[in-house]
């Protein structure tokens, strides 16, 4: 069965180079890292905050602070897998070998999925469970009301967020094209939108805001968000889809 | 096979190729040979489903290239030494090609073998020669056991060595019955490996035949005398009505007329003769005077035209040079 050639040959071509390694193994370090740092932070913080702001302490939404930085290296990892076919010149090979353009994308896109679901999860259960340990008293448990829901999310968010960079590399694909509108993107300007109260509104609804609801349990006092932790995640996955549309639109269209 | 059929491709308002129909049959060497941007690789390219014709059709015994199951084992092909990720290892590189084409791994490490590339199987392509580079791609071809070949300027940057290896590699291919197509811009490594020719200059056709019908309808053939008594020759010779010119150093060309005949002329006249020998004008004179109006980047050297490389260079001011460079020109119009 073609398709799960493709998958067989995806497989082998992700595991055969160093950068899957590195965008992985960087995107659980500093996700777990940072995650840490900023938990013993709170921690130390807590006493000195004023009542509203303890009612709205989020231990575990708090353990995945590092993701900010982590998710960087998830969209390195989605922007490399697709875009290195292109920057190699290994695109002709590989579309010679599997001329059904869509095959050959998804396929690749479904294995590399796969590989940062592993990863991304694993690395939201270690971020939660050592971002407790170090928040002691004020620490959340895993069976409270909505916390696996948070934890199993943070490995969706970086799932999705790494499919996302898959789809505008494939749009774009040059590496470096990519990752200069991606990085910023995500490291700044949503976070700039999602905080200037102008721009609020329009910014809540930008894919990597609406995906980290779902890592939230403990809804902020003034929190006016039209949509739930899963309404959320839906809204991230409606840019993935189309990332990856618009991205299988033109790989099919465009000349290799 | 390979058909094409009034394969057509624009470049925005460029012309790349333009309504090109020929076939490609099995068990011989087709070369494929145009000047640099003739359109040869943007064929090559459409051939393989890579590009998308803006007219025109392409078919694989019979079949569009998205519609061969494997299509690896159809046709295998190297289009660039570099179209694969240097990270990667040989090794891997193969086996991904392999895997998705449903190829066994065993065929991977025989045909690393046939390229002679088993010793640095595990070690990443990025830290290959050029030549090493290129028998990677060419091993990549040949993974499916394909009954097609295709080799896009296969011996470009090669060392004489592996130039060597390539032309023999190919021509084994076509004695096994497979359908070789190999583009080149240079006819003398054509003449050496191709039965077959099919030339592109612009991205128009302009020949399709067989490599000896190419070399009689392209170039020119003619005599070469040289005689002691040159003076008396040429009177001779003109009396017969012969066209003769004087190429220099002492010899004489005649483009109508046979060797026998001319020796014959010479022995009733009692003439002595050092030289009486049929030429026929290489292959990459052909090949320069049918594309003369179709190479897209010229080089502007002092010299008119080109020198036939038959010849040796003339000294400066020899007679009849420029009046041969002129025969050759009205020739090849």
């Amino acid at each position: 069965m073609a398709t799960t050639q493709v998958l067989r040959s995806e497989w082998t071509k992700i595991r055969s180079v160093a950068s899957t390694v590195w965008t992985l193994g960087l995107a659980a370090v500093l996700t777990i890292a940072l995650g840490v740092l900023i938990s013993i932070l709170s921690r130390n913080e807590f006493n000195n905050m004023n009542a509203r702001d303890r009612l709205s302490f989020d231990p575990t939404f708090i353990s995945f602070a590092g993701m900010s930085l982590g998710q960087l290296a998830m969209i390195v990892f989605g922007v490399l897998v697709v875009s290195n076919e292109y920057s190699t010149g290994m695109i002709r090979t590989s579309l010679a070998a599997v001329p059904q353009r869509g095959t050959f994308l998804f396929g690749k896109v479904a294995v590399a999925t796969v590989l940062a679901f592993v990863v991304g999860l694993a690395t939201s259960f270690i971020a939660f469970f050592l971002g407790q340990a170090v928040l002691g008293v004020h620490r959340a448990q895993i069976g409270d009301p909505g916390v696996l829901r948070a934890v199993i999310g943070g490995g969706l968010y970086m799932t999705l967020i790494a499919m996302f960079s898959m789809g505008v590399a494939s749009m774009l694909r040059s590496p470096m094209l990519a990752l200069g509108i991606l990085m910023p993107f995500f490291f700044l300007i949503s976070n700039i939108l999602g905080n200037v109260s102008a721009t609020k509104k329009i910014g809540r609804f930008l894919p990597d805001q609406a995906g980290s609801k779902i890592m939230q349990v403990v809804t902020p006092i003034d929190d006016d968000t039209p949509y739930g932790p899963w309404g959320g995640l839906g809204i991230m996955v409606i840019w993935v889809i189309l990332a990856l549309f618009f991205g299988y639109v033109l790989l099919k269209k465009r000349d290799a | 096979m390979i058909e094409l059929e009034g394969l057509t491709k624009h470049y925005g308002e460029k012309l790349a190729v333009n309504n090109l129909t020929f076939t490609v049959r099995p068990g011989i060497v087709t070369g494929f040979l145009g000047p640099n941007g003739a359109g040869k690789s943007t064929t090559m390219r459409m051939m393989l489903g890579l590009d998308n014709p803006s007219a025109g059709d392409v078919r694989i015994d019979g079949k569009h290239y998205a519609q061969l199951k494997d299509p690896l084992r159809y046709i295998g092909a190297l289009l660039d030494a570099k179209a694969m990720h240097g990270g990667r290892s040989a090794y891997n590189h193969l086996l991904c090609l392999a895997q998705s084409n449903g190829i066994p791994r065993t065929r991977v490490v025989e045909v690393l073998d046939t390229v002679g590339l088993t010793p640095v199987a595990r070690k990443k392509a990025k830290g290959f020669s050029l030549g090493m580079g290129q028998r990677l791609g060419i091993a990549g071809a040949l993974l499916g056991d394909p009954r097609i070949l295709m080799f896009d300027e296969p011996v470009n940057g090669l060392d004489p060595e592996g130039i060597h290896w390539i032309r023999n590699l190919m021509k084994s291919l076509a004695g096994q019955g497979r359908t070789v197509f190999v583009s080149s811009h240079l006819m003398s490594e054509m003449a050496l490996t191709a039965d077959h020719l099919v030339v592109i200059g612009q991205g128009h056709l302009l020949a399709d035949t067989s490599m000896s019908d190419f070399i009689q309808q392209n170039s020119r053939s003619y005599v070469r005398l040289r005689s002691p008594q040159q003076e008396r020759l040429l009177d001779v010779l003109h009396e017969a009505g012969i066209t003769v010119v004087e190429a220099g150093n002492g010899t004489l060309e005649v483009d109508s007329g046979s060797p026998e005949q001319l020796g014959d002329l010479a022995a009733a006249h009692h003439l002595v003769l050092h030289e009486l020998s049929p030429q026929q004008a290489s292959l990459e004179e052909a090949f320069m005077q049918l594309t003369a109006e179709s190479v897209e980047y010229h080089a502007h050297t002092d010299e008119p035209g080109v020198p036939p490389p038959v010849r040796l260079p003339p000294p400066p001011q020899q007679q009849g040079w420029g009046e041969g460079w002129d025969r050759t020109r009205n020739k090849g119009a």
